[in-house]
């Protein structure tokens, strides 16, 4: 039997008016690797910052005991001071400074004041051997892929003398190859004695590596699950996790027949933004029809938020050339307002950077795209109006807040992407391009997004589907096309369609290549 | 009432600027042993500060967006000197040679507008830019001396009263009727619109709160007129900032054009892809910021009834401040008109009186810094516990 590493006894955390955290009793054994698992809102968070000194000893109640020893931390620091590191889901490196800057920020290696660089690069590279990242300390982590800088957060970590790691969803922005990478770091780091929690939405992950799950509900535990053997299913993590078993994970859509051709891209090649010489997007042929849901898949670097935005009234790229029909019409769209204003649109992947005003409110975000559906001919409001139109939409997508004035940066993921489909939904295009249109939005919120996407394929629309969850695509999609190096490398119906299919026309296009 | 609780913390920012004004007219109506208010200070205070609050208001544009325009105190001189010289030195008439300056002002918006939206020069360079070259071009212009004195109908223009028709003996009926027009004219278009909110079938205020409101801006706006009419009634400048603080009010609350400035200083990028010229867009702020340049640089030219080669220095400083202490974001997106007049009078007040109690301007200038701190301090602070 394994040492107790970490117990937190009783924890209730409440803010103004919510309970977060109701008596919640968490315990990790030492060398394990603990994952923590519920909806968004469920407590996952608060726990953790509990557990890190974000939220002081204090404001909450109950006990954490560390290794034996009674905590009380007041800052970050006393939390880091005993090996307990946490790293968020937003990365905190900072752009400009090299990888060895980066890792001891906060904790230079310096004398009375003045930084030992050799010790900071020697030590670096040390760490960067144990996590088998290959790049020299010196380069600018800017330069580096959002995969790699998450490795150099953990070579942070590590040079802290971790204990406990506590990662936040490290594996939301990569793509599988690098999540594989860091997911077999993890094992590594628990084979020389290092015991992490990680959080996760990817519970296909969570099977593969943790030894323990806990599932929080509404701020309580509800179960620790043994996955020693490796056993537990994803299925069975769910039904913790919603409280009921999810039958389908996607809505069904009942039968239907193809309608006309919407969209269709013949040729389609466009250059990079600043060296148009380099092409992202080669030479791509497809086309989508009315009610059908398109689903478009490939790895990260692909080229399909590159293909959908610049289809989008060239918003990426340069030196475009091909043809674009919509509706059978060719259409030439030089702006992303002439694409709106000839029936398209797209949802970003990026919702709080490129989607969404968040201080801004609900109202305004969704009427953003179609002001000029609420105003007469010179250019006046109506507020009521747009209120109204407001009010409907969002009792529609059932996005949960008491009115239409709360502002979208308070919001959950789930309802901020809800609000951001409710502006497309007023604007009434004929093909949407919904680029990750669940990213980090728990299994409640995804699936309620589906039920909407078949609820716009019913009513005609035609849909362009990226995502990189392939359960996601092959469980929505009607059609799927396979995108590698900015080409398109095959076409799948739904029923010859599943991940070993599609991952077929990834190595194949790649050997050719080669 | 939890309801009311609601309304007053959301405009929380707005009630805490009106109630900073109030306590500092009423702290300097005490010093000043009841000078502040009197009906020749308070038109003083009208005509000392309307060219800063006209900036103001195009200021608050450019805030909007995110960014601030340091060039408008050195367009404002220009515009003056251009003016001077067609009036005075060419004997150009008049009313051409004002809107010679405003389409001049519109010109020179333009040429920092290109820049800055469509080359993407940051606007605090291009501006920089022009507050040099401008200053320049207006020494070059006035030979380094001052023009003066101007034509009698455009100092008239600027700096006279509305005339009292209706006479009166040391009490300006004329004046007091205007205001009693535009306050039934107020109080229809609020009644009027609280009609159309409930036939929405939305939530509004009870009436008895209403009218308590309607009461309140009618005393508050009956006694200011009150103490001018007892001087010489409403002046110029105060019916053309009123227009525009009620023009610019309107394009940045009701108007499509507006929201897409509140949405471009709110995300930028969110703003491009739901379908809005961001370009143009930011263009035209700057295009009417030189407008705004333009009608400042015109009313300062007639209070000074000259076109001097110092005229306009640290306006820019003024009008962005006012900004700021009216609540405007840095960082764009938050902002509004009434904000930036509130504090531009806050600014106003300060100067006044400072100067009637004797405060000499070397700490005026420390007095007016530590406030402009203050209030913006105020909003993070807020911020920071709405945010928790």
């Amino acid at each position: 039997m394994a040492k107790t590493l970490l117990r937190m006894k009783s924890i209730t955390k409440t803010f103004p008016g919510v309970r977060a955290l109701n008596d919640v009793c968490f315990d990790v054994e030492e060398g394990e690797i603990h994952a923590l698992v519920g909806e968004n809102g469920a407590g996952k968070s608060t726990l953790m910052n509990i557990l890190s000194g974000v939220y002081p000893f204090g404001s909450y109640e109950g006990e954490i005991v560390f290794d034996g020893e009674t905590c009380v931390f007041n800052t970050i620091k006393d939390s880091e001071k005993i090996g307990i590191v946490i790293i968020h889901q937003e990365l905190a490196l900072v752009p400009y400074l090299s990888i060895a800057e980066n890792v001891f920020l906060g904790n230079e290696r310096a004398r009375r004041g003045v930084i030992d660089w050799s010790e900071t690069y020697a030590r670096t590279d040390d760490l960067l051997k144990q996590i088998r990242l290959h790049e020299n300390p010196a380069t600018i982590t800017k330069d580096l892929g959002v995969g790699k800088q998450q490795l150099v957060e953990i070579a942070k970590a590590i040079s802290k003398d971790v204990r406990l790691l506590i990662l936040d969803e490290p594996t939301a922005a990569l793509n599988d190859e690098d999540s594989n990478n860091l997911l077999n770091l993890l094992l590594d780091l628990k084979k020389k004695g290092i015991t992490s929690i990680i959080i996760s939405h990817k519970l296909n992950e969570v099977e593969k590596i943790a030894d323990r799950i806990t599932v929080i509900r509404d701020g309580a535990v509800i179960e620790t699950l043994d996955n020693a053997t490796k056993n537990i299913r994803e299925d069975r993590i769910i039904k913790g996790m919603v409280g009921r078993e999810i039958v389908d994970r996607f809505p069904k859509r009942p039968p239907h027949a193809r309608g006309d051709l919407a969209l269709e891209v013949r040729d389609w090649t466009v250059g990079d933004p600043l060296f148009f010489d380099r092409k992202k997007i080669k030479g791509v042929s497809f086309n989508v029809h009315k009610g059908e849901v398109v689903g478009l898949v490939g790895l990260m670097g692909a080229g399909r938020t590159e293909l959908a935005m610049s289809l989008f009234g060239r918003s990426y790229g340069s030196d475009f050339s091909g043809c674009l029909f919509l509706g059978g019409q060719s259409a030439t769209l030089h702006s992303p307002k002439e694409a709106i204003a000839r029936g398209m649109a797209y949802v970003t992947e990026d919702r709080k950077s490129a989607g969404l005003i968040l201080i801004d409110d609900i109202r305004h975000n969704i009427s953003l795209a179609s002001l000029g559906k609420l105003s007469d001919k010179r250019g006046v409001l109506d507020e009521n109006k747009e209120i109204t139109v407001a009010e409907d939409l969002r009792k529609k997508m059932s996005i949960k807040t008491p009115s239409v004035f709360q502002k979208v940066g308070n919001l959950s993921g789930g309802n901020q992407q809800k609000t951001i489909l409710a502006r497309w939904l007023f604007a009434n295009p004929d093909v949407l391009l919904l680029d990750e249109p669940t990213r980090g939005i728990d299994v409640g919120a995804k699936y309620e997004i589906y039920c909407i996407i078949n609820e716009l394929a019913a009513m005609g629309k035609a849909i362009v589907l990226i995502s990189s969850e392939m359960p996601e695509v092959l469980g929505m999609s009607d059609r799927i096309y396979v995108m590698n190096e900015g080409r398109f490398v095959g076409e799948l119906d739904r029923e010859s369609a599943s991940q070993e299919a599609i991952m077929k026309c990834i190595m194949q296009s790649n050997r050719e290549v080669a | 009432m939890r309801k009311l609780k609601e309304m007053f913390m959301m405009n929380i920012r707005q009630y805490a600027m009106m109630l900073a004004l109030l306590f500092i007219v009423l702290l300097f109506q005490y010093l000043t042993d009841g000078v502040l208010l009197r009906p020749l200070n308070l038109t003083n205070i009208i005509q000392q500060n309307g060219y800063i609050l006209i900036l103001a208001i195009g200021m608050l544009l450019c805030i909007l967006t995110g960014n601030i325009d340091l060039s408008v105190g050195s367009v404002a001189a220009f515009v003056g000197a251009v003016g001077g010289t067609l009036m005075t030195v060419w004997k150009w008439p008049v009313i051409p040679s004002i809107l010679a300056c405003l389409v001049l002002g519109i010109l020179i918006g333009c040429w920092q507008g290109y820049w800055i939206a469509y080359f993407r020069i940051p606007a605090f360079i291009v501006t920089l830019a022009g507050m040099l070259c401008f200053r320049g071009l207006t020494l070059v212009m006035l030979k380094g001396q001052t023009l003066a004195p101007m034509p009698d109908l455009f100092r008239k223009l600027f700096t006279t009263f509305i005339p009292d028709v209706l006479g009166g003996e040391g009490l300006n009926y004329t004046a007091l009727t205007i205001v009693a027009v535009l306050l039934c004219a107020f109080a229809f278009f609020e009644l009027r619109d609280r009609q159309n909110k409930k036939a929405y079938g939305f939530e509004v205020a009870p009436f008895p709160f209403w009218v308590m409101k309607i009461l309140l801006v009618a005393a508050v706006v009956t006694a200011f007129t009150y103490q001018l009419a007892r001087y010489r009634g409403i002046p110029m400048v105060l019916v053309l900032l009123g227009a525009l603080v009620l023009i610019y009010s309107f394009i940045t609350r009701k108007t499509v054009f507006g929201r897409h400035v509140y949405a471009f200083g709110g995300n930028e990028k969110a703003a491009k892809l739901s379908g809005i010229d961001t370009n143009k867009v930011f263009f035209l702020v700057y295009a009417n910021m030189g407008l705004m340049a333009a009608v400042a640089g015109l009313a300062f030219m007639g209070r000074l009834n000259a076109a001097s080669p110092v005229a306009g220095v640290n306006f820019e400083l003024d009008a962005i401040g006012a900004c700021f202490i009216g609540g405007a974001s840095a960082s764009g997106g938050i902002g509004t008109v009434t904000g930036a007049i509130i504090g531009g009078l806050i600014m106003g007040v300060l100067n006044n009186g400072m100067s009637i109690v004797g405060v000499s301007i070397d700490w005026q200038q420390v007095v007016k810094g530590l406030v402009l701190l203050a209030a913006v301090a105020f909003d993070v602070y807020t911020k920071k516990k709405t945010a928790k």
